[in-house]
């Protein structure tokens, strides 16, 4: 019995790691783990079933996602892994683990602010530059290259930069 | 020869679904046609993200839907195999994209509704719904903030700005009574705590306008008569077009798949 359990719990690791490794195909720093879109990993015999949570309602990543996840659990040995989408509870930029923003914010975007309004008008929000580290900033457009960025500039260093926006 | 469209069992949970989602699919289409053609790049990618986010809301109310009707329909059939008469959505979304200022003041009036809305909505006794509605109500905030400040940089802005963006409102005013009605069967999903009342946010969607509009030197209709008929698909004469090339490609090679 003890030594099921060990077996399973190894496998649903191996499981969880692979679909871990998978990453965020318009941020590739990130993996999904980082973003907290990889939600749970469930194991029943050999079989895995993993649950992801959008981040926008129409984020076209996610159909490529969840095939990298299929793909990297084929290669971990899971055979016809399956791949379920989640809606509730709604993803949050709370879920990005510090990891992330670290890895973020080296890559030139900004982390998203926790506690900043989303009714707000006129961006009055305190977004440091990725770059330069200076708080004089400001917005230029509410929507960026993707979804979940919107577009800043540094006042200081006068570099543009992408601000992953809190949601 | 059989009909190409598809017959929906429109059951009162079904035609709830698929009204919520015409409104988003819709919207989502015509704010796509900006993709490429806004007045500046900025505009460009937040009129196309916002599309997005709307097609993602509708994506989800077909699955919805197609789910309740329990038939094998799908998102994809419900969206391409209707006709303009078996749409269901409000008349205001249909609405030609006219100049920037008349694509804002339309986009305004629908998220300072679908922020209340969907945000009342996160707690529907239908889970799925409830889900729904607590993604699209994140999305539909930050949309009422882009629109909201465009309202006022258009009102408060030149006398051309100010003049365009009062004529939008004085055209698309007579659209937005038709969010706040509601038919029998969706009245009794609201009795069962399934829908919300659409009338009951009406004070505060009205605040919410007057709000903004006073920062932007904009004034509200008084006059209260309003258009209607989108909902039970009897809709004005824009739809056709924009459905003839939303679904040409289905049309035209029935059964297509990527």
């Amino acid at each position: 019995m003890v030594t099921v359990l060990e077996r399973d719990s190894e496998l649903r690791r191996r499981a969880w790691d692979a679909a871990a490794s998978v990453v965020d195909p318009e941020i590739p720093v990130l993996t999904i783990a980082d973003l907290g879109v990889l939600r749970q990993v469930a194991l029943d015999g050999d079989h895995v079933e993993v649950a992801i949570t959008p981040t926008y309602s129409g984020c076209p990543a996610m159909n490529m996602i969840a095939l990298e996840i299929e793909l990297a659990l084929e290669r971990a040995g899971f055979r016809r892994p399956k791949v379920r989408t989640v809606l509730s509870p709604a993803w949050t930029t709370d879920w990005m683990s510090e990891e992330g923003r670290r890895k973020l914010r080296a890559y030139g975007i900004a982390p998203p602010l926790a506690l900043s309004s989303r009714r707000a008008l006129f961006g009055e929000q305190a977004v440091a530059c990725p770059q330069c580290g200076s708080d004089k900033t400001e917005l230029l457009s509410e929507f960026g290259s993707t979804s979940c960025k919107a577009l800043w500039r540094c006042k200081a260093c006068r570099e543009p930069f992408d601000y992953f926006k809190c949601h | 020869m059989p009909s190409a469209n598809i017959q929906v069992s429109e059951t009162p949970l079904v035609l709830y679904a698929l009204r919520r989602a015409d409104d988003a699919l819709i919207l989502g289409h015509r704010l796509s046609e900006w993709c490429g053609h806004a007045p500046m790049l900025e505009e460009d990618m937040a009129l196309s993200n916002i599309a997005l986010d709307l097609i993602g809301q509708a994506r989800e109310l077909y699955t919805y839907a197609a789910k309740a009707e329990a038939k094998g329909s799908d998102e994809d059939k419900l969206a391409y195999l209707r006709d303009v008469r078996q749409y269901r959505n409000l008349l205001l979304v249909e609405q030609p994209n006219g100049d920037f200022a008349q694509t804002l003041v339309r986009q305004f009036f629908y998220s300072a509704f679908a922020d209340l809305y969907w945000r009342a909505m996160m707690t529907s006794r239908d889970t799925t719904l409830a889900a729904i509605a607590a993604k699209s109500e994140k999305e539909s905030a930050y949309h009422l903030r882009h629109a909201s400040e465009w309202i006022i940089r258009l009102g408060d802005g030149t006398d051309e700005s100010h003049r365009r963006a009062q004529a939008a409102i004085d055209h698309l005013w007579t659209f937005t009574g038709e969010m706040f009605g509601v038919d029998e069967g969706e009245r009794a999903l609201i009795h069962a705590g399934i829908a919300v009342d659409p009338a009951s946010l009406r004070g505060r969607w009205l605040t919410t306008l007057s709000d903004i509009a006073r920062e932007a030197t904009l004034e509200l209709p008084q006059n209260d008569w309003m258009q209607q008929g989108g909902r039970v698909g009897r809709h004005s004469e824009h739809l056709g077009h924009l459905l003839s090339e939303l679904q040409s490609m289905q049309r035209t090679f029935p059964g297509l798949t990527w």
